[in-house]
Parts: structure tokens; C-alpha cells; sequence
């Protein structure tokens, strides 16, 4: 396969805002499915959030958090690509949106241990 | 360094495959130059494709080290390590060796909407356009585009939706709506529009990133996204 | 403009709105993870926050909104690129799974809030 084409910034921040968005899509219906429970009372909504309280599922959690602000700044960056005047900076906006994921992933970690 | 280089050349149809050839290594040499070497001393039946040999042409890019570049302008000392790979361009067909069908490429130009429609007959004076006007600087920027097809092999939607126009022709597309003497937006924006047309495009950058002219499709096609969303909006003829 | 190219360029516009109202959206729900994760989560504390309150549901029914107008359309390109799935199918397929995000996202919504 002819991959060299793809090295550079711009496409791997288009694999994982595509990667990101998928998954995303993915959960959604399940987050939904989740919080529903609250339809049958505060006893089943507290169930399901016990269920999330071991260390697995915080760790997929911290995915979740690392995926949605990937998405996020990585799709602000993509409207300033296609709605803003031209800048220059791409890998820096790049370079941005990455930091902006990893900052989130690590403030939810620091805030889900914290007692 | 070695004072050979073994290049890894294409050789057949679409199901081909490498033959290594030795070629003397020289001073300020180029792509085309090995391949030229090639043809001309080891092997006449080898077929590539190439004018003008200065970068202005467009007709010498092929698939350099899994790179889509100009031949003609890259030289061989500033490239990777290793063995030279040379094939034809990705994305169109290939005919024989390296010389790939530039035919679906230009078809595409067409159907963009790439040709210019006078606004007024041939008796009329000279049209002026400002130099500094925002509608000539915008044209001015994609211009100068030689047609090589090294942003529609470098494009990864042109390999996932064989309709997509591409970055080449949505380009040209671009300069003409910017183009003030121009009459033939309403069926260009039509033209252009929707999941085989600018619509399509991600912004993965890889036309602009390979684009041997230093230009920036990603920008232009953004350009067209917006005139037609404007167009879409209003409705339109 | 004809009917199909008008369809498919409004259709990336309404995407590209949806992205801008979610940017907004997904800022303030990241904001509200990090708040509400510390000390662990318990539905007591959600449904203190969220029943009754008027603002919240108009917030989650928008940002609900939001993503059911974006995922299919990403979902769209996705299933097209991807697996080359075209034309009538594709559209109403997604155009479903959209009806069920509102669907399913405004019964959550209502869940918390009633």
C-alpha cells in the first residue's frame, strides 16, 4: 500500500476526529440508554452509577473524556479551516487540539481520584 | 555514497510489478533524469511520460518513494535513503509502466464547471480588473495550477468516492467564481456542489501539503463550500 | 441549484451548524464532568441539579438536538467512504438513526428532569 501520502499533520488530525467521531456516535446511544434509567426512579439511575464505579470503568471513561475534547477542539479547528481567512498556523492548530484532548483527559483523571 | 542507485521501477498494467535497474549516480540529478537514463541506455522499452523537463508543463509526476511529486524538479540527492520507487500516479488508471490515464483527471476539470464563459461578445473592450480586489487576489492564489494530478493522487477522498471532482478541479473551479468577466457561475456552483463535489472534501490537507506549485487547495475548496452554501440558501436559479 | 446538489450542501451546512452549537454545548458539559465527577457521582446530587430546573432541560434537549442533527451526517460520510454504500437506503438509514437520537435523548432528558 502507498501510505507516504498521509504523513503530515492535517491527516492524522482528520483520523482521529473521524476515529473520535465514530465512537462518540457510538456511545451516545448508550449515555442515553444510562441516564434513562432515571425514568424508573433515583434507586435504578444509582444502580447504574455504582456499576461505574470500579477501576475500568473509569479508565474507558477517561477515553470517553480524551475523545469528546478531541472531537471538540479538532472540530473548532475544522471550522476555522473552512469558515475563517486562511492561516498559515495549521500544525500549530493541530499541535492545539491534541493539547486540548490530553489537558482534559488529565484534569478528569486528577478530578476522579480526588476525594 | 554509492556511486549507483538501484532504482525499483513500475513496470506492466495495473497488475505489474518491480524491476530493479542500476543507474549511475551524478550530480544535481533528477527523477526524471534516472528514469530517462533508464530508457535511454538500459531498457527502450520503458514507457514514462514527460515535456518540458523545467516544472511548468505538469506531465512528469509519478509516485516517487509512495509520494505523488514532479519528476522533473526532484532531485534525487534530497530524497530518503534507500532504494528510489518510482510508479505512476495513484488514483488513475495505469496504462503501461509509468505512465498512468490523465483522461478521468481532465474529464473532471469539465464537469467542475472549468471553462470560462464570457460575460460579454468579442467586441467589447478590455475588461479591468483590479489588481488589489479581493475577487483577482483570490483567483490570483490558484492560478497557477500546471494541471500535474499530484493533489488528486496525494487525495484520499478522490480514492474512496470515485465521482469526488477532486482538489485540481474544484481548484480551476474556484479561480472562475472569483473571475469578474466570468458568467457561468449559477451551473459552475451547481456543478460543484454536494458529496462528489466540494462537500466531500475533509481537509485532510494532503493536496496542499504535496502540491508542487505551493498552492492550497484546502483553500479554495473551503471558498467553494461557502459560495454554494450562500447559493443553497437563497434558493437559487 | 438543483434539488440533489441544494439537498447535499444544505445538509454539510445544517453539520456545520450542529458542530458550532455543540462546540458551545460540549464545552460546558466537559466543564460539568470535571466539577461533578469529584467525590464520586450519585443520582441524589444529578437529580437535585436537574429536576425541575426549566434552563438544564432546554440546555440537554438542545444539545440532544445538536447531536442528532451531526452524528448521522458524520455517520453518512462514514458508511459512504468507507463501505460505498449510496443512494435511497443510506439516506433513510440515517436519517432514522437520527429520529431515534432525538427520540431516545429527549426520554433521557425528560427522565432527569421530571
Amino acid at each position: 500500500m502507498n501510505r507516504p501520502h498521509r504523513a503530515h499533520p492535517a491527516w492524522w488530525a482528520f483520523a482521529v476526529h473521524r476515529a473520535s467521531g465514530l465512537a462518540l456516535t457510538l456511545f451516545v446511544p448508550l449515555h442515553f440508554w444510562a441516564l434513562g434509567t432515571a425514568i424508573d426512579g433515583e434507586a435504578a439511575l444509582d444502580g447504574m452509577l455504582r456499576w461505574t464505579d470500579n477501576a475500568l470503568v473509569k479508565f474507558a471513561e477517561t477515553g470517553l473524556v480524551v475523545l469528546l475534547a478531541a472531537h471538540m477542539a479538532g472540530g473548532v479547528r475544522l471550522l476555522a479551516v473552512e469558515f475563517l481567512p486562511w492561516s498559515d498556523r495549521q500544525k500549530t492548530a493541530v499541535a492545539a487540539s491534541a493539547g486540548v484532548a490530553i489537558a482534559a483527559g488529565l484534569l478528569f483523571l486528577f478530578n476522579v481520584t480526588a476525594a | 555514497m554509492a556511486d549507483t542507485i538501484d532504482a525499483r521501477i513500475w513496470r506492466g498494467g495495473a497488475d505489474g510489478r518491480f524491476e530493479t535497474f542500476s543507474v549511475p549516480r551524478r550530480a544535481s540529478q533528477t527523477v526524471l533524469d534516472v528514469v530517462t537514463y533508464i530508457q535511454r541506455k538500459l531498457d527502450p522499452t520503458l514507457s514514462y511520460r514527460f515535456a518540458c523537463r523545467v516544472g511548468m508543463c505538469g506531465s512528469c509526476a509519478m509516485t516517487v518513494n509512495g509520494k505523488p511529486r514532479w519528476t522533473c524538479r526532484t532531485h534525487v540527492a534530497r530524497l530518503e535513503d534507500g532504494p528510489l520507487t518510482v510508479e505512476p500516479l495513484r488514483n488513475l488508471p495505469r496504462i503501461k509502466d509509468l505512465a498512468a490515464d490523465m483522461a478521468p483527471f481532465f474529464d473532471k476539470w469539465a464537469k467542475a464547471g472549468g471553462r470560462f464563459v464570457p460575460s460579454t461578445d468579442a467586441e467589447a473592450d478590455f475588461a479591468i480588473v483590479e489588481p488589489a480586489s479581493a475577487e483577482r487576489r483570490a483567483a490570483d492564489a490558484g492560478i497557477e495550477c500546471i494541471g500535474c494530478a499530484v493533489c488528486y493522487s496525494a487525495c484520499d477522498l478522490v480514492s474512496w468516492n470515485p465521482d469526488y471532482l477532486g482538489p485540481a478541479a474544484l481548484n480551476r473551479a474556484w479561480t472562475l467564481v472569483n473571475d469578474v468577466r466570468d458568467a457561468g457561475n449559477a451551473d459552475r456552483l451547481d456543478a460543484v456542489a454536494g458529496d462528489a463535489g466540494c462537500h466531500a472534501c475533509h481537509s485532510q490537507q494532503s493536496c496542499r501539503e504535496h502540491c508542487p506549485k505551493s498552492l492550497n487547495p484546502t483553500a479554495s475548496i473551503a471558498g467553494l463550500k461557502r459560495a454554494t452554501l450562500r447559493a443553497a440558501w437563497k434558493g437559487g436559479p | 441549484m438543483k434539488l440533489r446538489a441544494r439537498a447535499e450542501t444544505l445538509l454539510w451546512g445544517a453539520q456545520r451548524a450542529s458542530a458550532a452549537v455543540l462546540a458551545v454545548c460540549v464545552l460546558a458539559h466537559l466543564a460539568t464532568i470535571l466539577y461533578a465527577v469529584r467525590g464520586g457521582l450519585t443520582a441524589a446530587e444529578i437529580l437535585s441539579r436537574t429536576r425541575g430546573s426549566f434552563a438544564l432541560a432546554f440546555f440537554y434537549g438542545l444539545f440532544v438536538l445538536a447531536v442528532a442533527v451531526h452524528a448521522p451526517v458524520g455517520l453518512r460520510a462514514i458508511l459512504r467512504e468507507t463501505f460505498g454504500w449510496r443512494g435511497v437506503p443510506l439516506d433513510l438509514g440515517t436519517a432514522a438513526f437520527a429520529g431515534f437520537l432525538v427520540w431516545f435523548g429527549w426520554r433521557a432528558v425528560a427522565g432527569l428532569f421530571a
